[in-house]
Parts: C-alpha cells; sequence; structure tokens
C-alpha cells in the first residue's frame, strides 16, 4: 500500500484534493519519522492548511492515501482520529472563548477517561507553562495573543498525544513569545511526541525542524534536512511565497 | 385576576412555560446554529401524549411528565437523525427549512389522529388558591416554577460538569476546533435535540394543563413564543433564553392587564423587533454588532438555473391564455384562478427571498395590506374596483417596506425572524384596530371585480383578469432581473460586504426589493379581498406565507418562471390527485422536507 519509509509515523502518499472544481493538491507526498518535527512551509494559497486538514479527516482527498503508524486514516471521523494519538493547535488557536482556560485545557483530555492521571497531567502543563496557573478560571478569550497560544498547546498536550500538527503556531505572536513557542516546541518533541507543522515564516521554522518540505500551489517543489534546505538559495524564493508574493 | 401581584404571578408562570420552550431553542441554535421551527411541534406533540396519558391511561402525574418528556425527547431524536443529520453539509436554508417541513407534517400528523377539535386537559392538581400578599396562588403555578427551576438546575449541572455537557459547550463555541478535541459532534447534537425537545414536550404538557385545553394551533403559538424569548436572550445564550423568557411573560401579562387578552401577542412581537432591531444579539450581549451569521449568499443552494427555450414559454403562456376557449370545468379554471393568486404572491418572495437573499416568513401579511386597503378603498370610498387594486399593491409595497426597513441590516435566520414577526404583528393590529379594519368581524360585502365599470363575475373573466396581471407582473420582474438593478440584487445576496465595498447601498435596494416584491403582493391581495367578498384578520396567515416559500423553493429561489411554475404545481397536484384538504398541509410539508433533501435548489434552479 505506502512506499513511505518503514520508521514514519505519518505518511501521505500522492494525495490529490480538491475544493470543488480547484485542486488543491498534487500527488502530495509527505513523510514524519518517528520523533522527529517536520516542517511545511509555503505562502498564501499553496495547500499548507488543508495539508492540515486532510490529515486531521475535516478534509477528504479525492486519492492518495494518509498513514498513521501503519493504518489507513482516510474513512475515520475526525474524533477518531483524534484517539489515534493525533493533537492539533488549530490556526489562530481557536480556543472556546467563553469557557475558562481550565476548561479549555481539559476539554484537550475529551478523549481520555483516566481522572487521576488527567489532574497529574494538568499539574504538569502548568510546570510547562507557568504562566497560565494564575489565569486558569479566566475567560479564554480575554487573554491575549501569545498567553492563548500556550492554552492551545496545552490543550494539544492533555491528550497525550503521539503526534501534535501545529497551523502557524507563531502566527500573530510578539517576538518575545515566538521564541517561547519555538522553545516549547523543541521541549514537547524531546519528550517524545512527533510534531509536524505549518509555517510561513521559513527561517524560524527550520531552526528547530528536522525536516522541512516546500509546497508552492499544491506541489512539493522542494524537500530534505532542514539544516541543507536553510543554506539552500531557491528556499528564500519560496518561503517569500515565489513569484505568487505581493 | 385583579391585582398587580396576580399580573406579575402569571407573567413569571407564564414566562417558566417559555423558558422551557426557548432553552431548548438556545441550546439548539448555539450547537448547530439553526433555530429550531419545530419545535413547537414537539410542544404539541407533548401536549397531546399527556392528554393520553391524563385522560386514557389515567396515569398519576409524575408519570405523566415522565412519559411526556421520554416521549418528546424520542421524537426530538428521530428529527435530528433522519431529517436533519443529512443536511449536515448543505447550504444553512436548508436545516431551517427542513425544520418548518418537519413542523407541517408533525402539527398535521397530530391533528389528524386527534382531530383539530380542541380538548379538555385536566390538570389532576386540587383546584384551590393560596393568598399571598395581594394575590393567589394555586398548586398548578407551584408546580409549574417546580418543573422550570428543577429543569434549569439539571441543565446548569449537566453543562458544567458532565463530560456530554462540556462537549456541548465546546461544539457551540467552536465546532471544529471540539472535533480536533475529540469531541463527536453527532452525539452533541443528539443529545441537544433529546433535552430540547423533552423541556419542550413537558411545556405543552403544562400549559395545556394551565389552561385546561389543548388544540393544534398551540404549535406554532409557542414556536414564535419560544423564539421571541430566546432571540431577546440573545440567540444560542441559555441563561439569556430564561431571563428573556421571564422578560416575556411579564411584558405580556402587563400588557393583557393595560390593554386587553387580544393585545398578548403583539406586545411579544413588538418586543422581539425592538430588540432585533437596537441589540440583534440579545439584551446582554453588550456591543450593537450584527449577529454572527454567514453571507446570505452561503445561506441559499447556488446552482445554475434551467434553461427555457422562449418558444416554450410562449406556447405556454398561450396555451394558458386560450384554455377558456376549451371546454374545461369551472372547477378547472378556479383551481387556476387560486394558482394564478398565489403565483404572484410566489413572484414576489422569489424576489425578495431569491434575488436579494432576504428569506421572509412573513409575506401573508403583504396580502393582508392589498385586501384590506383594496377593500376598503372600494368600500367606504367608492373607490373603481380596478383603482382599489392598484391602491392595495402601493400600499402593501410602502407599509411593507416601511415595516422591514428597520430590519435592514439583519441577516440569514434573522431576516427570516424579523419578518415572521412583522408578519403576526400587522395581523394582530388588523385584529386590534377595529375602527379602521373592524377587528374580529372582519370586512364583509367587498364589491366583485371590475374593471372600467364591467363587472368580472364568470370565472372566466376572472380567470383572464388574474392571468394577464400575474404575467404582466412576471414580465416586469423578468425585466428588473436582467438589468443593472437585478445585478445588484444578486451581488447583495451573494457577499453584502463586498457589494458594500462597491458602493452599492443595501438599504437602497433592499427597499427596492421590498417595493416592488410587495407591490405584487399586494396586487394579488387585493385581488382576493374582492373575490372573496369576506376578509378577515386569519384569512392571510403564517401558513400562507409558509406556502408561498414552499411554492418558490420548489421552483428554485429568485427564478422567475420557477415562482409560476411551482404555484401551479403546489395548489393543482393536489386537485388533480383529489387530495381531501385536510391531507394538503401534510403534502407541503413532505414536499419541502424533499425537496430540501435531494434539490434544494429547486426544480429551475436559484438565479
Amino acid at each position: 500500500m505506502t512506499n513511505s519509509p518503514p520508521d514514519a509515523l505519518l505518511a501521505l502518499t500522492n494525495v490529490n484534493s480538491f475544493y470543488g472544481q480547484a485542486q488543491v493538491h498534487f500527488d502530495l507526498s509527505i513523510s514524519v519519522p518517528r520523533g522527529h518535527i517536520v516542517c511545511l512551509l509555503g505562502g498564501n494559497a499553496s495547500g499548507k492548511s488543508t495539508t492540515m486538514k486532510i490529515i486531521l479527516g475535516l478534509v477528504k482527498p479525492r486519492s492518495g492515501d494518509v498513514i498513521f503508524d501503519g493504518a489507513s486514516l482516510l474513512g475515520l471521523t475526525t474524533p477518531q482520529i483524534v484517539r489515534r494519538g493525533i493533537a492539533s493547535v488549530p490556526e489562530a488557536r481557536r480556543l472556546f472563548a467563553d469557557m475558562s482556560v481550565r476548561e479549555n485545557i481539559l476539554m484537550g483530555a475529551f478523549v481520555r477517561n483516566d481522572r487521576d492521571a488527567i489532574a497529574q497531567d494538568l499539574d504538569k502543563m502548568l510546570t510547562l507553562f507557568p504562566k497560565l496557573g494564575q489565569r486558569l478560571s479566566q475567560r479564554a478569550g480575554s487573554l491575549s495573543g501569545g498567553e492563548q497560544q500556550m492554552v492551545a498547546m496545552a490543550r494539544a498536550l492533555m491528550s497525550r498525544p503521539r503526534m501534535i500538527v501545529m497551523d502557524e503556531p507563531t502566527m500573530g505572536l510578539s517576538p518575545l513569545y515566538v521564541d517561547r513557542v519555538l522553545e516549547l516546541i523543541r521541549a514537547i518533541n524531546q519528550e517524545g511526541v512527533s510534531v509536524f507543522m505549518v509555517e510561513q515564516n521559513a527561517s524560524l521554522a527550520l531552526e528547530i525542524a528536522h525536516e522541512a518540505y516546500v509546497l508552492q500551489t499544491g506541489k512539493i517543489v522542494l524537500s530534505g534536512s532542514a539544516r541543507a534546505l536553510k543554506d539552500d538559495p531557491r528556499i528564500r524564493d519560496a518561503y517569500l511565497g515565489g513569484s505568487e508574493a505581493a | 385576576m385583579s391585582s398587580w401581584l396576580d399580573y406579575t404571578i402569571n407573567g413569571l408562570i407564564v414566562g417558566n412555560v417559555y423558558a422551557l420552550v426557548a432553552v431548548g431553542l438556545a441550546l439548539i441554535f448555539g450547537v448547530s446554529r439553526l433555530i429550531n421551527f419545530a419545535q413547537g411541534s414537539i410542544y404539541l406533540v407533548g401536549a397531546y401524549i399527556g392528554w393520553v396519558a391524563v385522560v386514557q391511561l389515567h396515569t398519576p402525574l409524575p408519570l405523566t411528565i415522565i412519559l411526556v418528556a421520554a416521549a418528546a425527547a424520542l421524537v426530538g431524536l428521530i428529527i435530528e437523525r433522519f431529517g436533519l443529520r443529512p443536511l449536515q453539509n448543505s447550504v444553512r436554508i436548508a436545516p431551517l427549512l427542513a425544520t418548518i417541513g418537519i413542523s407541517f407534517v408533525l402539527d398535521q400528523l397530530v391533528m389528524l389522529t386527534f382531530s383539530p377539535n380542541p380538548r379538555a386537559l385536566p390538570s389532576q392538581l386540587p383546584d384551590v388558591r393560596f393568598q399571598i400578599g395581594g394575590g393567589t396562588i394555586g398548586p398548578l403555578d407551584l408546580l409549574i416554577a417546580g418543573v422550570g427551576i428543577t429543569s434549569a438546575l439539571l441543565l446548569f449541572v449537566f453543562l458544567r460538569y458532565s463530560k456530554l455537557g462540556w462537549a456541548v459547550r465546546a461544539t457551540a463555541q467552536d465546532r471544529d476546533a471540539a472535533m480536533q478535541m475529540g469531541v463527536d459532534v453527532n452525539r452533541v447534537n443528539q443529545a441537544v435535540f433529546g433535552i430540547a425537545a423533552a423541556l419542550g414536550g413537558v411545556s405543552g404538557l403544562l400549559v395545556g394543563m394551565y389552561y385546561n385545553q389543548i388544540d393544534t394551533a398551540m404549535s406554532l403559538q409557542a414556536t414564535l413564543k419560544g423564539v421571541v424569548a430566546e432571540v431577546v436572550g440573545g440567540a444560542g445564550n441559555v441563561p439569556g433564553a430564561v431571563i428573556g423568557s421571564l422578560l416575556l411573560g411579564l411584558v405580556e401579562s402587563y400588557g393583557v392587564a393595560v390593554f386587553g387578552t387580544s393585545y398578548r401577542n403583539l406586545f411579544a412581537f413588538l418586543l422581539l423587533v425592538v430588540v432585533l432591531v437596537l441589540r440583534p444579539n440579545g439584551l446582554f450581549a453588550s456591543a450593537r454588532q450584527a449577529p454572527p451569521e454567514p453571507l446570505t449568499g452561503t445561506f441559499i443552494a447556488p446552482s445554475r438555473p434551467v434553461r427555457i427555450p422562449r418558444w416554450v414559454l410562449l406556447v405556454a403562456t398561450g396555451i394558458f391564455a386560450v384554455l377558456p376557449f376549451f371546454p374545461v370545468s369551472f372547477y378547472v379554471l378556479q383551481t387556476l384562478i387560486n394558482a394564478w393568486l398565489l403565483g404572484m404572491l410566489a413572484l414576489s418572495l422569489t424576489l425578495v427571498a431569491g434575488t436579494i437573499g432576504q428569506v421572509s416568513l412573513g409575506h401573508a401579511a403583504l396580502l393582508a395590506i392589498g385586501a384590506y386597503t383594496s377593500a376598503l378603498l372600494s368600500l367606504t370610498f367608492a373607490v373603481p374596483v380596478g383603482l382599489a387594486i392598484i391602491g392595495g399593491g402601493l400600499m402593501s409595497a410602502a407599509l411593507g417596506t416601511a415595516l422591514i426597513s428597520p430590519s435592514f441590516r439583519l441577516r440569514g435566520h434573522y431576516v427570516s425572524i424579523a419578518t415572521l414577526a412583522i408578519g403576526e404583528i400587522v395581523s394582530l393590529v388588523i385584529l386590534n384596530w377595529e375602527s379602521v379594519t373592524r377587528g374580529p368581524i372582519g370586512i364583509s360585502g367587498i364589491p366583485p371585480l371590475s374593471l372600467f365599470g364591467y363587472e368580472l363575475v364568470s370565472p372566466i373573466s376572472i380567470y383572464w383578469f388574474s392571468f394577464i396581471v400575474m404575467v404582466v407582473l412576471a414580465l416586469l420582474q423578468g425585466r428588473l432581473l436582467g438589468s443593472h438593478l437585478g445585478r445588484s440584487f444578486r451581488a447583495i445576496r451573494d457577499d453584502d460586504i463586498a457589494a458594500r465595498a462597491y458602493g452599492l447601498s443595501l438599504n437602497r435596494y433592499k427597499s427596492l426589493a421590498f417595493i416592488f416584491g410587495g407591490f405584487a403582493a399586494g396586487v394579488s391581495g387585493g385581488i382576493a379581498a374582492h373575490l372573496y367578498s369576506y376578509i378577515n384578520h386569519e384569512t392571510f396567515n403564517t401558513q400562507q406565507s409558509i406556502l408561498a416559500l414552499t411554492v418558490v423553493i420548489l421552483g428554485g429561489l429568485g427564478n422567475v418562471v420557477g415562482a409560476i411554475l411551482g404555484a401551479v404545481a403546489l395548489v393543482g397536484l393536489p386537485e388533480v390527485f383529489r387530495i381531501a384538504a385536510e391531507y394538503r398541509i401534510l403534502i407541503y410539508g413532505i414536499v419541502l422536507l424533499l425537496l430540501v433533501r435531494f434539490r434544494p435548489q429547486g426544480l429551475l434552479g436559484t438565479m
């Protein structure tokens, strides 16, 4: 079925997807090795966010396959995919604005039923994100963008995922928070969680990623180790969005 | 009832009953962004199940309540599973129309099972009243208050402390994000519909006991009151719905105290319109911003209209024009006259709902305005009937547009609610403004149709008259749609923000659409008044508004030929198949449901 390397935790193979008549992806193949951070780079309208949606089962590809831990995710609903061990940090955080910070974080553990362990994990999140301790009973919508990003990451970790997919985790954050978020992604990864992230800011993403792919109007135009890509002159064009950049 | 305290108690008790309906509506709106127009039907089902339990099975009160809650919840689950879940990925108007269709079907099934005659529903409680302060309170009042408070507490505990309750709240805030946390949104929908239906059913039971009588007209009333309370409290806001309901109950009760019983509903709908205009997000919303509704273009099913060659239209028009020369029965002509009158209303609605995207649920009010104007002009001022009908059209255009204009900045569902409320207000003003409209007695002895002094009394002449008027209106509307005005209308429907960015004044174009539509509907109402020779405040009711909407959806929203085809089909087919009158509404409901499911763009496609 799959021609992805055997150590891949997640593999998209020859995915073609459409929005109505318009084709979004052309034979997209991406693999995320176990324990790695893989980054998908690309400008506006390159199909990055749709890639996320395909992994999460929110958009169904017309052909190709999505393999997670040896089994296809196609035909599963989003909640079923979450139960397989994929958590997400959606674009623009998407917190439950009128629920408290505590409730938001605990929503991340929705698929779990081990109450005591959930309580322990909540404490663990508060050591990982100390700022959230004083905010627990506040409305999530009242936090700053950076704080919301922390909540979104804590929420994703609460399901004890094997992999986290993140959509532009640094978007709209102050430089201080950008560094903090990148540090945290690295820390999460060192605990054994694989990370697949979609980013527009290539220079930042390549600092922490192991491998990266460059997506341009639905096609992978460049891929390889982050180290090699950082020095590639073409990457500059690509992450600025190539010819379509304004 | 005498003291203010009595009116306050009555207001709070009635408010409690409304709250049971409104909370369900708020839960459903929160999770699915859908106003469930079938909520009142569940309330009706609850009342009749209660009647069966009390009168035929002689169940004790606690068991009656449990039985009603369980049965109603089951109905709610069935509606969710088979009526709405298949529409999950359809356009936004589809589930809205589906709940309207479901409510037709449920109401008619209840009516066919139990007959439309009212039935007594004894309360099973001792008939005593306790003195408190200057007023009295009875055991049933206490029961209603108790059920209301208990339900509110249970709901609070459910939402705050249960896992499913958290899922409901998370889904209401952000459906996609909730799914990404592993929430099964279908289960959330099920839970919400089950709870809403159980509450609605119990509410119906309690109301039946309170007034000691149930009948099938309760359904629409309950939906309307629930919607009013919910919108007043802020759509989707559960505590807001409770407060909105109590407020509504009090406003009605005090209104009745001051002005009399026939004013009850007038106050309810005035409250709604005031809230929609000043605080569309409900009394408790902080900002005066427009409610979060999608762009109207995504609300209506997009499609390519079916191309009909001009010669087909010409031949069809020709056939219908010469039809009276053939030996057709008066019965056929009569049926077609009804179709032409409905066709004019449908032309009006398809322009307003389809072309410019304001899905009106109160279109019968335009008929009523036209009919009353024309009738009064000819009766009181001896204006020739032909001119009086034109006067009716003009009045309908002017008054209808003026009435709807405060809600021009609303979108989607909110337009439907506002038009529904305005429709009700028009009918209630007609009922209460006795010096002009003759109130509940209605207007009788309206002179028959006449043109240039010649009375049109033969079915053939009436047939030609109504057919020609309709064709002229259709041609005008066709021209309108082809002009830059029509393009502007469609631009506003598809994306009102973009349209505004290109300099289109939304208010001006919406006014123009309502003026033209109001004229067509007013003319239809005017002709009808002279045909019927008697009209009252119930002649043009919400059921006709919904029938017109079904016609327009059947033909394809915005589609001129579709509107007429839809009218002929919905008026004609039941006659052809000789379907008994009591089954017709049922058929309309089923047609609406099938359309929404299988051809949301209608027979000829939206334009």
